[in-house]
């Protein structure tokens, strides 16, 4: 493990880098995610249309490809920057198909008595949604949410591999290659820094489940 | 959007009237984006026919080559996406069953090693596989075909067959706890019961996650083109490709059709499946969620 030790800064900064990537795209994914879910359950056909292309497209795609398309094909459309924001707005996009599911899926968990009970008893559309309807459908949506983000934490390696520089892929990368340091001690190292990240998230997601778990 | 949605009651007149208008501002708006995208790209020569010839002219010098190579490519990933699945198959029914068969101290290995390659990133796992098999001096040379092919066909296995084992548990876990206690009642051991009673139906409601995990497969196959290991799949026969023809666009739109298609008809298939086998429990339901997962 000596390699790891040695270069614990560097390792350390590739982790604060790989954060950063995670950090962006939990907020990029969450938000746009619930915009296109939105539109999917909007009442606005053409809107429902985008949604659910949006959806079928980058869900069956390879996040390797969409990372790529960004590469290639963002500079041509003249949005030029760099690597990093090219990698994090692929791995957000990607992401965001996955969460636009899970938030459908929360919503039509809950049944359609329970809108009807409100509107029985007088309750305007707007109550109807934030008193009733959204309450039980996002406790419903954060199980699968968690285990959309824990995948794209994972996924940010591949983001790593893509080529943004100075993440944990990277530090790893730079070590053996630049370097010369054997394979096993820093992929281990690598390794280790990735399951710090996706058990402490797997177990704050099972904090948060408990939290708001609906006793049905 | 059915009658029964719960966010909205069955609209009247002058909702149907909003909608419409909603329907038309909205296309219009994403028709301008199109046209935009479109002009930059025309703008930039990305209609131009020599970019495009390649891929759709079948007169063009390289209109053959092009479409083997892509041939070959898709050949290359199907044959490590079945390798991976078969395989995945096989280790993780036998990591589940152990994890459910065995006792609390026996156990532990087996969680730990769950746990373990659950949590690391599968584009980890393949390079740590490959460099470690090379560096330790592991090899696979006897098995048939190019040894990147087993690298990523091995770092693939370890990672699906504990996702496969972890469907497998919620399959079992979905059963009504009467079958295995009935089992046990009859004077089946618990192997027995395990083995003619409780997986039978488990794999019935594991099939369509399988089928989900083979999109998951398909689609992890392609980051060897990130990774720089030497198997030449779909994807980086499409960088190849665009290499020599210098068109990454064109080349890129070909091969992501390619596997969105390929991966909407797995999808497709799966839900098919699930709606056949017609047990709306909630196994099929939870298990199900491989699709929905991006890993």
């Amino acid at each position: 493990m000596e390699p790891v030790i040695d270069n614990l800064d560097l390792y350390w900064e590739g982790f604060l880098r790989s954060l950063s990537i995670i950090g962006w795209s939990l907020v990029g994914s969450l938000l746009l995610g619930t915009l296109i879910a939105a539109f999917r359950v909007s009442p606005v056909a053409s809107l429902r249309a985008f949604g659910s292309a949006w959806v079928t497209i980058w869900r069956n795609c390879p996040l390797t490809i969409v990372l790529f398309f960004m590469a290639f094909g963002l500079p041509e459309l003249g949005i030029n920057t760099s690597f990093y924001v090219f990698g994090v707005a692929g791995l957000i996009i990607y992401t965001s198909a996955f969460v636009c599911e899970a938030i459908r899926s929360g919503i039509n968990s809950v049944s359609a008595g329970q809108a009807e009970a409100a509107r029985a008893i007088g309750l305007p559309f707007t109550q109807t949604l934030t008193q009733v309807v959204l309450p039980q459908a996002l406790r419903a949506t954060v199980p699968p949410l968690g285990s959309v983000q824990i995948a794209m934490f994972k996924n940010s390696a591949v983001v790593g591999a893509f080529g943004v520089g100075g993440d944990l892929w990277s530090a790893g990368r730079n070590l053996t290659s630049a370097q010369g340091y054997a394979y096993i001690p820093v992929l281990t190292g690598v390794a280790i820094g990735y399951l710090v990240i996706t058990l402490t998230g797997g177990a704050l997601l099972a904090v948060i489940e408990k939290k708001v778990a609906i006793a049905r | 959007m059915s009658q029964t949605s719960v966010l909205y009651d069955a609209p009247g007149p002058r909702a149907v009237r909003r909608a419409r208008i909603g329907t038309a501002g909205a296309l219009l708006v994403f028709l301008a984006l199109a046209v935009l995208v479109v002009l930059r790209l025309a703008d930039r020569g990305q209609f131009d026919a020599e970019l495009w010839n390649p891929w759709i002219n079948p007169s063009d010098d390289t209109f053959s080559q092009v479409w083997e190579l892509v041939g070959k490519g898709l050949a290359a990933t199907l044959v490590s996406a079945t390798l991976a699945i078969v395989l995945s198959l096989v280790v993780g029914v036998l990591l589940g069953v152990a994890r459910m068969m065995l006792g609390r101290v026996l156990r532990v290995p087996v969680v730990l090693w769950i746990e373990l390659f659950r949590g690391l990133p599968v584009v980890v796992t393949i390079v740590f596989v490959w460099r470690a098999m090379v560096e330790v001096g592991i090899d696979v040379g006897p098995l048939p075909g190019e040894p990147a092919l087993w690298y990523l066909v091995i770092g693939l296995t370890l990672y699906n067959s504990v996702i496969i084992a972890e469907i497998l548990r919620a399959g079992v876990g979905s059963l009504p706890r009467g079958q295995r206690e009935a089992a046990l009642a009859i004077g089946l051991t618990n192997g027995q019961a395990m083995r003619s009673i409780l997986l039978p139906q488990a794999f019935r409601v594991m099939l369509p996650a399988l089928i989900s995990q083979l999109v998951v497969v398909l689609k992890d196959i392609s980051l060897v083109a990130v990774i720089g290991l030497g198997y030449l799949e779909l994807l980086r026969r499409g960088n190849q490709i665009s290499q020599n023809l210098d068109n990454p666009i064109q080349s890129l739109l070909i091969v992501g059709v390619i596997f969105i298609l390929i991966n909407y008809g797995l999808g497709k298939l799966a839900e098919y499946v699930e709606r056949r086998l017609g047990r709306a429990s909630g196994a099929s339901a939870e298990a199900g969620q491989g699709a929905s997962q991006p890993a």
